[in-house]
């Protein structure tokens, strides 16, 4: 036994080192490669010994930590960030948003239903208006001027697009996360998204506000909106895998759908951060014109729908082959 | 009763992970949340009194509320928010705390978790953390097959205890070369020395009689503390 030990301990030791050069480094030498999985082999075999001679002692604990980082050092993804981020925006995301389709078109119907219900509800009841703004919107709205006028006397834009672009990432990533109720939070978040809007919307409709309130949505709106239904589209295919996991076990059915979805609402995310620039510096500001801040709207949600359905992949293949 | 995942491996050996319960999870988590926290506040404080000359923004000039935000406010808050995902994905699979704790995250098959699903584990502390102080995720570890909370599901992931510090756990491995009595016992030897100090005398001379008479057979009556411990010595030498 001791024999043993005064044999392997060196090359315990030689092994350990050995690894952290492998784990440290981005690539590797095929010879380092293949002393690596030499010596993985070894250590799995004193590990055998060690378990049979030694079970549950420190030096079975030891050559058990030993081999998990070997495990894991041989296993490690050949990585490149750059890559990946390439594969996401330009073959994943398209393949997801495609896949996702029907889930898309079911949450934005439900966002349209809850948007006219909340039209017609203020329509209809005006009072009801004080459960979807402040009592100051209320008062302000009623004086013939919205919050909006002059928001950029309050905050600089800059401050204004972070703090707008923090609120749109918190909405997105809830209404995607609480699908884990069955998809019940996904549809309470996107119908009280909806309602809030129509009801507002409402509001200003009934002091002559309305055209004004669309003119500082349009620009930025689309794309933040969009953003919300296909967070929300998520939310409702990670409540189903959960609630119709299918041949898989629930925990695999959620782990495959998250692992997938997520994908997407990373790109996603990454155009809430265009919605937020474009509502801290264009929306607000009375000098960009109606048809401007329409176009913005119009060419950012043009860009939008053109990366989620993959033009950008489909232009650089065709430019590689040309 | 611990937790241990069997996983099969091409080379025959099984790999086998102590699964991390809620204690582990809990400890290394309120480590982090100390640090995070003291960074972030440290931050914040150190920033404030330099660009502000104060504690708060009361007394920044209005065409400097842009730079106050970028210079104090926003890191710490960066530092606060990604103190997890960051440190996560640099530390292969530890933090700070979870290193104190002895813990990793690692993909179900124990191979490296990828930066995705670090992302992902990280995204759902949204629902773990409902309704207050991780209701949801504690609660989820206390009920689940390998004490997962949901952003584990959600990423693949669970976390398992590994040593703290590798260096140390071969130092230990080679104290026990040359000793003259089998593994097991060099072990228990070598365990009841270092903690002798910190037993009491009663306890410490109790332990320390059973385990020579183990390893010598009869001892003789009256044996002091100072020769037993001599004696425990003599066989790890």
């Amino acid at each position: 036994m001791d024999k043993w030990l005064q044999e392997q301990l060196p090359r315990w030791r030689d092994a350990a080192n050995q690894l952290t050069g492998i784990e440290k480094s981005k690539s590797a030498q095929a010879d380092d490669v293949m002393n690596t999985v030499h010596s993985y082999r070894e250590i799995a075999r004193d590990l055998s010994v060690a378990r049979d001679i030694a079970p549950g002692s420190k030096l079975t604990r030891y050559l058990e930590q030993l081999y998990a980082r070997y495990y894991r050092a041989l296993y490690r993804k050949p990585g490149s960030l750059w890559q990946e981020i390439k594969d996401l925006v330009l073959v994943d995301a398209p393949a997801i948003a495609r896949s996702l389709g029907q889930q898309i078109l079911s949450v934005s119907t439900l966002f349209i239903i809850s948007g006219l219900a909340g039209w017609w509800l203020i329509n209809t009841y005006p009072e009801l208006v004080s459960l979807f703004a402040s009592e100051e919107m209320i008062n302000g709205v009623s004086r013939g001027e919205l919050w909006t006028d002059d928001i950029l006397n309050v905050l600089p834009s800059s401050m204004l697009a972070l703090s707008i672009f923090t609120n749109n990432v918190a909405v997105t990533l809830f209404a995607m996360c609480l699908g884990v109720f069955y998809g019940l939070g996904t549809i309470y978040i996107i119908a009280m998204n909806g309602l809030m809007i129509g009801g507002i919307f409402a509001m200003t409709a009934q002091h002559n506000l309305a055209g004004r309130l669309f003119e500082f949505v349009i620009a930025h709106g689309i794309v933040e909106l969009s953003v919300i239904c296909i967070a929300g589209a998520i939310g409702v295919s990670l409540g189903m895998s959960i609630a119709r996991p299918g041949n898989r076990t629930r925990a695999q059915s959620f782990h495959r759908a998250s692992i997938r979805s997520a994908k997407l609402i990373f790109v996603c995310a990454l155009f809430l951060i265009g919605a937020g620039l474009i509502e801290g510096f264009i929306s607000p500001d009375p000098g960009y014109s109606l048809s401007f801040k329409l176009s913005v709207g119009i060419l950012y949600m043009t860009i939008f729908v053109a990366t989620l359905s993959g033009v950008p992949r489909y232009l650089l293949s065709r430019n590689q082959q040309v | 009763m611990e937790d241990r995942l069997n996983i099969p491996s091409i080379t025959g050996t099984d790999l086998v992970f102590d699964v991390a319960g809620p204690g582990g999870r809990s400890y290394a988590f309120i480590i982090d949340w100390h640090i995070r926290l003291l960074i972030a506040l440290a931050w914040f404080l150190l920033a404030s009194l330099i660009y502000a000359g104060s504690l708060s923004w009361a007394g920044v000039a209005d065409d400097s509320l842009s730079g106050y935000l970028y210079i104090v406010a926003l890191p710490a808050m960066v530092i606060y928010l990604l103190y997890h995902p960051v440190l996560e994905i640099l530390m292969d699979g530890r933090t700070p705390g979870k290193r104190m704790a002895g813990i990793r995250i690692v993909a179900r098959d124990g191979k490296a978790p990828g930066i995705g699903a670090h992302l992902v584990r990280n995204l759902f502390r949204l629902v773990d953390s409902l309704p207050f102080a991780y209701l949801i995720g504690f609660t989820s570890t206390l009920v689940t097959e390998n004490n997962l909370r949901f952003g584990d599901l959600a990423a693949g992931t669970l976390l398992i205890y590994d040593a703290a510090d590798e260096k140390l756990a071969l130092k230990e491995v080679e104290a026990m070369h040359g000793a003259r009595i089998g593994l097991q016992e060099a072990e228990l030897v070598q365990e009841l020395t270092a903690r002798w100090d910190s037993l009491d005398s009663e306890t410490r001379l109790d332990l320390g009689r059973k385990l020579l008479k183990r390893l010598e057979g009869d001892l003789p009556a009256g044996l002091s503390s100072e020769a037993v411990l001599s004696r425990l010595k003599t066989h790890l030498a």
